[in-house]
């Protein structure tokens, strides 16, 4: 197509005609065929075809006008004007006409438009066209403009787009039936008419421009594309008209209307046809695996390296498929075969990746490098040697020669050569020293002194030192005449053994008949003079005969001394031994007369036997020396080792002036080894800290094996050299070997050159050589006998001779390190002068060291510092050294000493400083210790010291009375003692002691502890609780995880909280104000309910008040409670009824004695929670107030009916206190009855009766809680006591309680228990019958109940003191029952035990009950089986439970105990209600003891039997009157504005009213006692409150405890500390109730009634008395329990002491039992005083 | 208060708890408090303290808290020199504040400017099943006083595991300390210069 336009182009104008023409009749042709089409497609309708030929018909002249217009061809130049033009010439034409052409189109166009109605159809003709030219040019495409395509791609956008093509095919041809539709369906209205008008707009612009400037029509193109793009649709549309011609004129060329008009199928190449095609161009790479024979060359099976053994790195990993792509894609390769390995894979470098990384990470502080490896720069600096002056050092080594004493290259005669020269050295070296002659001398002069005394003393006798003198020189002569001997001896040798070796020297010489080496040995001979010789030897010998003679004599005389003696005994045990025999003999005969004859053999036998077997042996005599011998012995000796007289004396001189055989007349193996000589050339390496420093010149190996170098090396060198090496090395021509190496050793500083002398170092080597020749090679066996026998080897081995010396400065200053530097006296510049930093501290045992050390450091020797050093070096020369007989211990301890010891004891500073170290009381926590002694007073020390010295005496001043506080020193030194004991354990640490973790067993709720917000709801019900623990603690192990998983799903604030275990504090950060006490008051049961009152008492009994009206009108009791700790008191509200609910919590602070928070310190708080119950009481006076008219005054009474009392340390050490407790209430309460109320009925008084009392359940813990001191508990368990129990029992033991612990760790068990004395004890020791005292018994005859109550009682009246507040938490000790009344003081176990002793010796079944109560904590009751039923009786109260009971105190049964065995409970609960005391039973109590662990027989460690003794009843009274005395002087002193007066007729009332009441034992008393008290005061209202107490306190001051003056102000502030300030505070508490005060009658007494169980045991009550209008007061336990209790008790002790005295000193010794038991239940009323208020208040 | 014979010394310890290098955890703050002896009692300043929360920036993997100390110690007694003791907590990733590690220094004895990077240990539970539901429920073991790593005794019974860094720097000033004999000072100044070096224990 293109050609034949391009053709058509260059045909030029003359076709342009034809093309016109036949333009022409196309478009006619076109015309009609559309209109066919037309009417073709129009529907059926013949109309419509006739109307559609009417407008064809119409159409002609339109045909004419198009026929006139110039060809639209000429567009085709248009179209085709992009391409190659031949010449612009023909283009300026041809555009210009293409233009009019267009023009004229236009022009026609719109003429038609407006003629035609169904322009319209021209579109759809074009559409037509359009479509079959997009087929036709599909693939000569490049002709088309860009535009074409464009719309061809956007055929389907808009219906504007649409209706262009519709418009263009409408041109080009007839359009089908459904195009046509489309067209027509579609609504195009309104923009053919637009079109049009723009179309003809711009047509005539265009006119406009081309007839204006057709120079610029070239230019005028692209704007109009320009434009065309602006105006989008327009221009498209005319573009189309342009483009359509044009490509119709492009066929018209060859082509008829209807072959260009040719609809074709579309075009499609087959798949498969493409995938040929394409597979000549393109290449898939397949993701088949190619078969191993393809990647090989041919003929080449694939080879697995790995198979061989080799290493193959590990491939990289690559995908299956990725690899085998690209396999598939280098087979395709011409060379992709390269790339294939052996095995047939792709060639692949081992996985450079690793799997872990190798660089270390880095942590970094500021970003970058971690600080460790960061580059840090320092400036440069000269080495810190360099900066010493002296850094410069210079070492110079001379090498001066070698001289071999052996070497392979030896020849026999060399061999021999050199032992002579070695001979021959010794022998000089021997004659230098003159041992010999030295030591002859030194002989001879021994022997002249030894004579000369002798001969001085001849005549007179000699005295003791003389003889010792005598002794010790004939000894040394000995020891110098043996020295001497073996000196001379060694010289013989030695001149014989150089003899024989020139000998055989010689003899080898003939032999071989050669000389190789030059020596010559010459002996000289001296003649002597025979004769004197001859004497001199004779005399010599003499001497020495006469010497060994006396000496042998000597020993004999000895021997024989010794021989008699042991003859003596020998004798002596004969004689014994005859007797024993006569003595047997006798026996024997009697027994057995007829085996005489046998007895006699026998003892015969034995005597032959017995004598050497058993006695001593038989000595022999000593046998006299044989001097004759003696004789021949010495001359023996001397003609061996000495010259013989007359002889010559030889001396030996070597020279080396012996020629050597040259070597032409040497057998030939010998010149073959001369030759091997001259080749070999020596040199030396010199290494220093073994470096190669420098070497010296080889120098050739001489004849005479000798070397020299004389090389002198100077090194310089900065720091003083660890080694200096000189490395010998043989060069033989081609190869250097390594012979030998020398170490030489760094010169002292002071060796400088010039000085230092030259020193021959030995070297060897075992390295072997052998020849063929002469030389004997090395290692190898060399014999010089004939026979080969007597073989020696010798090694390489020679001498360098070598100096090392410091280098000499230009100033003369030596160049040497300083001394410190040196290696070898590294210590100090003093090294050398003191021994043990030289050589060590062992060394000093050691001589030689001493000696060597002595010889360095050129010790003075007449120096007399050093005199002893010098005597101990000569003794170990001697060569006697003997180690010395003792040793040092911490010998080195004197340099460790900063201070004397002397100045350390006078210091008070460093005195302070150590006590404070030991930990000593005083000043344990002693801060700033001063800096300065003179800051230090003396004072300081004035309390310890006092102490120190008190410690024997005791201060019966603080204490009132000696027992209690010899009982009380006992005690504090038993603590001290316990303490010391502890003071170690406390400073070995548990995990537990430092970390705080969640033990798995615990994490659940184990140990629940409440939190502050949950307290109230678990409260509730504790009961409850408990038994829920204990149904948790079954399933516990298994919950753990399970539970712990679980919470972390929970929600973080549920609607049910759980416990959460509170977190615990440690003591350290804690301050006052941070502890506080809650104390949660919930409720009280049957609290005593007041009684009618009325004016006069006998009023009160009337029954018609008793009514039931009455009751229910009257106020029964408004109580609340009250509740004192340390200084505070606070309250909760009143509530009404006798079983009030408060519910109400208060918080008491607390602050620990001295701030100190350890806990220690809090263990041993002894203050205590006193929680009172009141009646609050109104009373209305009335008008009694004229003057300011009448008014109604209210009366607040507060009457105390009940304390509970509990410890600190309890609350402390359990953490929390949680039950109900019994109210402790008075046993008189005159105006309140404990009876029920009346809704009580007879049928619950039986059940009501066992819980008799009034019940208060509380809540007490202290926020935040504290670190309770259970480790140290546990720790004195991991200490092992000593003890006297059997290990295996204790082991047993131990394995029990831990087994117990691990099953039920609530329950406690206890096996074994510590003594006082610290030691372990098996605890059914404990438990034996005990006598009580025998007025129990005696009481009540017939009524063994009472006695038992009583017995009781007794016990319950004990002091009670817990080892908690005496040994500060630390242990349990238990006392025997005999300590435990010495002491008169005890815990809960003493208690229990005594109790169960008297029950057993009573005859009772009884136990003792290992357990925890409310609110004791772990505790021991004691359990007793009567009449069917168990009791349970809590020795601390004597109050008996029965097992029922719900409100007995204890909560969970641990074990029980008797006197035999032990049984640990294993049911199911610990409660005693739900559970059973059978223990028989093996199912439910385990016993410790049993068949496979029979009882060992264990001894009681109680006594047999308790001794009491009566009271004296005048001491007693005395005591009651110093009690009184006391009293009446504190409450005067107390209210010191007020005279005080005393009621006599209060006293003599109570005087015999106290007795019923203690014999009631405090029970409730009789209504008749209250009847019979109310008359006998007839005209006072009284109520009187009787209160029982123990002394607990040991610590007795006085002072402390205070007494409220104002009895209205109740009990509770008793324990106030201060009195002024007591004071203070009551007087600021008596304005609130001045009316009170008005209304008081004259008479408030206070009765204090002592009663007397024994002197150990004791009871005070107090009654208090208010008269007028009732008002009164009751001091409670409290005001009994301060310095009244101690009074009486220290009273009462006292006169037990007076008692026990004036045993003594009948008895002379007395045990102190003696004293422990009187009684006699005295009553010993006191009226104290009368308050007289009538006139001041 | 110039006086010729001292009867005290004092001891003046400026600085910083500059910050922490914990390569795994974030969001941590420190507390910190000084351990001494009897003699020693702090005249000015707070003895312990407790820095913001402070977290990792994606610049900077450093935990900054910057946190400044200025304290006097007035003593007469060298014995018992004041230690400094940090513990740092964080949450772990349930949300739990646990503890993230244990450290202490010797305050420096002599006078200058010291830096010092201590090394942070936490105690290791006991056993693994403890370790996992310590993990689980946010409850790791923690020393029942942070002071016990300023002491010796006892420590041989737990076993730690180490944790990361605390970057101190100190500012000493000491008087009257060389009146009363004692002698901290540097030999010379370039010793002095150079002892910034980590502590190592």
């Amino acid at each position: 197509m293109k050609d034949t336009e391009d053709s058509e182009e260059d045909s030029g104008e003359t076709l342009k005609r034809t093309l016109r023409a036949q333009r022409q009749r196309r478009r006619r042709k076109l015309l009609e065929q559309s209109s066919v089409k037309e009417s073709q497609h129009d529907d059926e309708d013949e109309e419509e075809v006739s109307a559609v030929q009417d407008q064809s018909v119409k159409e002609e002249p339109a045909e004419k006008t198009v026929a006139l217009r110039p060809p639209s061809g000429s567009r085709r130049g248009y179209s085709l004007k992009p391409l190659p033009v031949s010449s612009s010439q023909k283009l300026d034409t041809f555009v210009t006409r293409h233009l009019e052409e267009k023009l004229r189109a236009a022009r026609f166009k719109g003429e038609s438009l407006q003629q035609e109605k169904e322009v319209s159809a021209d579109p759809a003709s074009r559409l037509q066209s359009l479509r079959g030219r997009d087929r036709v040019t599909r693939f000569d495409r490049e002709t088309d403009s860009v535009k074409a395509e464009e719309d061809d791609v956007s055929v389907a956008l808009s219906a504007r787009v649409k209706f262009k093509e519709a418009a263009k095919r409408v041109n080009q041809g007839l359009p089908t039936a459904n195009e046509a539709y489309n067209f027509f369906t579609f609504n195009f209205e309104p923009e053919p008419a637009e079109e049009t008008e723009e179309l003809r707009r711009k047509k005539r612009k265009q006119k406009e421009t081309t007839e204006k400037d057709r120079d610029e029509d070239e230019g005028e193109e692209p704007e109009e594309d320009d434009k065309e793009d602006s105006q989008d649709p327009n221009e498209n549309q005319s573009e189309e008209t342009r483009l359509v011609p044009t490509e119709e004129d492009l066929f018209i060329i060859d082509q008829s209307a209807r072959d260009f008009l040719e609809v074709k199928k579309a075009e499609y190449v087959g798949v498969k046809k493409r995938a040929a095609r394409d597979s000549e161009l393109l290449f898939t790479p397949s993701f088949r695996k190619a078969p191993t024979s393809v990647k090989l060359p041919e003929n080449v099976k694939p080879r697995f390296i790995e198979d061989e053994g080799l290493y193959v790195g590990k491939r990289p990993s690559v995908s299956f498929t990725n690899e085998t792509i690209l396999e598939n894609r280098l087979l395709k390769m011409e060379e992709g075969l390269e790339w294939f390995g052996d095995d047939g894979r792709i060639l692949a470098l081992p996985d450079p990746i690793k799997e872990s990384s190798t660089r270390p990470p880095l942590f970094s502080m500021e970003g970058d490098l971690n600080p460790a490896i960061q580059t840090v720069f320092r400036k440069a600096q000269k080495s810190k040697y360099a900066a010493d002056p002296e850094g410069d050092y210079q070492l110079d080594v001379e090498v001066f020669g070698l001289v071999f004493s052996h070497h392979p290259l030896f020849s026999r005669e060399h061999v021999l050569a050199s032992r002579l020269c070695q001979l021959y050295h010794q022998y000089l070296t021997r004659q230098q020293n003159n041992l010999t002659g030295h030591l002859t001398d030194k002989l001879n002069g021994l022997r002249n002194a030894l004579g000369n005394m002798m001969k001085i003393h001849r005549e007179e006798s000699l005295t003791l030192s003389l003889q010792q003198r005598i002794s010790e020189y004939s000894l040394e002569v000995r020891d110098t005449r043996q020295l001497r001997d073996s000196e001379q001896e060694k010289d013989r040798t030695l001149l014989k053994n150089i003899i024989k070796v020139w000998k055989e020297i010689k003899a080898l010489r003939e032999f071989q008949k050669f000389t190789n080496t030059p020596y010559k040995l010459l002996l000289r001979k001296e003649n002597v003079d025979p004769a004197s010789d001859q004497q001199e030897y004779e005399e010599e010998i003499q001497a020495e005969v006469m010497e060994l003679e006396a000496e042998k004599e000597e020993d004999y005389q000895r021997s024989l001394a010794e021989y008699r003696k042991q003859l003596e005994e020998w004798k002596l045990w004969r004689k014994k031994q005859k007797a024993k025999r006569k003595k047997k003999k006798k026996k024997k005969k009697s027994q057995k007369l007829e085996d005489t004859t046998e007895d006699e053999d026998e003892e015969q036998e034995g005597s032959e036997l017995e004598g050497p077997e058993d006695g001593p042996p038989k000595p022999q005599p000593p046998e006299r020396p044989d001097f004759d011998a003696i004789e021949q012995q010495v001359k023996e000796k001397a003609s061996k080792i000495r010259r013989k007289p007359g002889e010559a004396v030889l001396i030996p001189v070597l020279s080396a002036s012996g020629n050597i055989t040259d070597s032409e007349l040497c057998p030939r193996v010998e010149v073959s080894r001369r030759q091997e000589v001259l080749r070999h050339s020596l040199f030396i390496k010199i290494l220093c800290n073994d470096k190669k420093v420098s070497k010296t010149d080889s120098r050739p190996l001489g004849t005479d094996f000798r070397v020299h170098f004389g090389q002198i090396f100077n090194l310089r060198i900065i720091t003083c050299p660890q080694s200096i090496n000189l490395q010998v090395f043989e060069d033989t021509g081609s190869s250097s070997s390594l012979l030998a190496q020398v170490f030489v050793p760094a010169p002292e500083p002071s060796v400088v050159t010039g000085s230092a002398s030259l020193e021959d170092f030995e070297f060897s080597s075992n390295q072997r050589v052998m020849f063929d020749h002469e030389g004997v090679g090395s290692d190898v066996p060399l014999s010089f006998e004939a026979d080969g026998s007597n073989k020696v080897v010798l090694l390489t081995s020679g001498k360098l001779t070598c100096g090392v010396s410091w280098g000499v400065g230009d100033d003369d200053v030596p160049l040497a390190p300083s001394a410190s530097q040196h290696p070898g006296v590294k210590h100090s510049g003093l090294g050398h002068l003191d021994a043990v930093t030289s050589i060590g501290a062992s060394g000093l045992y050691d001589m030689k060291k001493i000696g060597e050390w002595a010889k360095q450091s050129r010790l003075d020797p007449n120096d007399p510092k050093n005199a002893s050093i010098m005597q101990l070096l000569k003794v170990a020369s001697s060569g006697e050294v003997t180690a010395p007989e003792y040793f040092r211990l911490e010998h080195l301890q004197e340099e460790f000493n900063f201070v004397t010891d002397e100045e350390l004891d006078n210091s008070r500073r460093f005195r302070l400083l150590r006590l404070r170290n030991q930990g000593v009381k005083e000043f344990r926590n002693y801060k700033f210790i001063p800096a300065l002694e003179n800051e230090i007073s003396d004072k300081v020390f004035q309390e310890y010291e006092r102490r120190l010295k008190d410690g024997e005496t005791v201060d019966t001043r603080e204490h009132l009375d000696s027992h209690r506080a010899l009982v009380a020193k006992y005690l504090q030194k038993i603590q001290e003692s316990v303490m010391n004991r502890l003071l170690f354990a406390k400073h070995r640490f548990l995990l537990s002691d430092l970390v705080v973790e969640e033990e798995i067993p615990s994490i659940g709720n184990k140990v629940p502890v409440l939190l502050k917000a949950e307290k109230l709801d678990s409260l509730e019900h504790p009961r409850q609780n408990v038994r829920e623990r204990d149904r948790a603690d079954v399933n516990h192990m298994l919950k753990i995880l399970g539970i712990n998983l679980f919470k972390l799903t929970e929600p973080k604030r549920p609607l049910k909280p759980q416990r959460k275990e509170r977190k615990k504090v440690t003591a350290q950060n804690l301050s006052d104000g941070d502890v506080k006490l809650l104390v949660n008051i919930i409720r009280a049961y049957d609290i005593p309910v007041r009684r009618p009152q009325s004016d006069k008492a006998g009023q009160s009994s009337q029954p018609a008040i008793h009514g039931s009206d009455w009751y229910l009108n009257q106020v029964q009791v408004r109580p609340f409670v009250e509740v004192s700790f340390q200084r505070t008191v606070l309250q909760t509200t009143t509530a009404d009824g006798p079983n009030p609910s408060w519910n109400e919590e208060l918080q008491l602070p607390f602050s620990a004695p001295n701030g100190d928070y350890s806990t220690s310190n809090l263990q041993s708080v002894k203050d205590e929670v006193f929680i009172n119950i009141f009646d609050e009481m109104l009373h209305e006076t009335g008008v009694n107030d004229k003057e300011r008219g009448p008014s109604i005054h209210t009366q607040v009474e507060k009457h105390w009916l009940g304390s509970v009392r509990i410890p600190f340390s309890t609350i402390y050490s359990q953490s929390r206190i949680d039950g109900t407790f019994k109210v402790n209430t008075p046993a008189v309460l005159l105006g309140y009855s404990k009876e029920r109320s009346h809704g009580a009925n007879s049928g619950y008084d039986l059940l009501r009766s066992v819980s008799e009392g009034a019940f208060i359940t509380l809540f007490i813990t202290i926020e935040p809680q504290l670190v309770p001191g259970e480790p140290v508990r546990e720790k004195i368990k991991e200490l092992k006591f000593d003890s006297q129990e059997h290990e295996r029992l204790l082991q047993a033991a131990e394995k029990f309680e831990r087994k117990a612990a691990k099953r039920y760790p609530d329950r406690p068990c206890i096996t074994t228990v510590i003594d006082l004395n610290g030691k372990t004890v098996f605890i059914t020791r404990y438990i034996r019958p005990l006598n009580p005292p025998p007025e129990f018994l005696e009481a009540f005859p017939n009524n063994p109940q009472e006695a038992t109550t009583l017995v009781a009682r007794f016990v319950s009246l004990i002091p009670s003191l817990p080892d908690q507040v005496s040994f500060s938490g630390v242990c349990d000790l238990w006392t025997t029952c005999n300590q435990f009344l010495t002491l008169l003081a005890g815990d809960e176990e003493e208690h229990a035990v005594l109790l169960c002793n008297y029950f057993l010796s009573l005859g009772k079944r009884a136990w003792l009950i290992i357990g925890t109560a409310i609110p004791e904590g772990s505790t021991a009751y004691v359990l007793t089986h009567e009449q069917s039923r168990y009791l349970i009786w809590n020795p601390s109260s004597g109050q008996f439970y029965g097992q029922y009971d719900t409100f007995c105190p204890l909560q969970a049964v641990g074990c029980l105990v008797d006197a035999d065995n032990v049984w640990f409970n294993i049911q199911e609960y610990a409660s005693p209600m739900r559970m059973s005391f059978d223990v028989s039973k093996r199912k439910l109590w385990k016993p410790f003891f049993s068949g496979s662990f029979p009882h060992p027989g264990l001894s009681s460690v109680q006594p047999e039997e308790l001794v009491y003794s009566r009271t004296d009843e005048a001491a007693a009274a005395e005591l009651q009157d110093r009690i009184e005395k006391t009293l009446k002087d504190k409450i005067m002193e107390w209210r010191p504005r007020h005279p005080t007066r005393w009621n006599r007729y209060c006293n003599t009332t109570l005087k015999q009213f106290l007795p019923k009441l203690e014999q009631s034992r405090g029970q409730d008393v009789a209504e008749g006692h209250r009847h019979e008290l109310q008359r006998l005061l007839g005209d006072y209202r009284v109520r009187v409150t009787a209160a029982q107490t123990h002394t607990e306190s040991v610590e007795a001051n006085t002072n402390r405890h205070v007494f409220p003056p104002d009895l209205r102000i109740p009990a509770a502030h008793v324990l106030l500390r201060d009195p002024t300030r007591h004071r203070g505070r009551v007087q600021h508490r008596r304005p609130q109730h001045p009316r009170i005060q008005r209304g008081v009658r004259p008479g408030c007494a206070l009765l204090v009634d002592v009663r007397d169980v024994s002197l150990k045991a004791f009871q005070r009550r107090g009654f208090v008395r208010a008269g007028g209008r009732g008002e009164f007061a009751q001091p409670g336990r409290q005001l009994l329990q301060g310095e009244i209790g101690d009074l009486l008790t220290s009273r009462q002790i006292q006169v037990l002491q007076r008692t026990t005295s004036s045993k003594k000193r009948p008895a002379g010794i007395t045990t102190i039992k003696k004293y422990i038991y009187c009684i006699k239940t005295t009553v010993l009323p006191h009226s104290l005083w009368e308050i007289s208020s009538k006139n001041n208040l | 208060m110039a006086t010729s014979n001292p009867s005290v010394f004092l001891l003046t310890v400026n600085g910083q708890i500059e910050g922490a290098d914990f390569p795994e955890y974030d969001n941590l703050y420190c507390k910190y408090c000084y351990v001494y002896g009897h003699d020693w009692a702090i005249t000015t300043g707070l003895e312990e303290g407790i820095t913001q929360i402070t977290c990792k920036s994606s610049l900077s993997q450093t935990l900054v808290w910057n946190f400044p100390l200025e304290t006097s110690f007035k003593s007469t007694n060298p014995s018992g020199w004041p230690q400094l003791v940090v513990s740092v907590y964080g949450p772990d990733v349930f949300g739990n504040d646990v503890v993230r590690g244990y450290g202490a220094t010797h305050v420096p004895i002599t006078p200058g400017q010291h830096t010092r990077t201590i090394p942070m240990f936490v105690p290791e539970p006991t056993w693994k099943l403890q370790k996992l539901t310590g993990w689980l429920l946010g409850r790791r073991p923690e020393y029942t006083d942070p002071k016990v790593v300023a002491q010796g005794e006892g420590r041989e019974v737990t076993r730690v595991r180490s944790q990361g860094f605390v970057t101190v720097s100190f500012h000493i000033t000491t008087k009257d300390m060389k009146k009363m004999g004692y002698d901290t000072g540097p030999c010379n100044l370039q010793t002095a210069a150079s002892v910034d070096q980590p502590c190592t224990f």
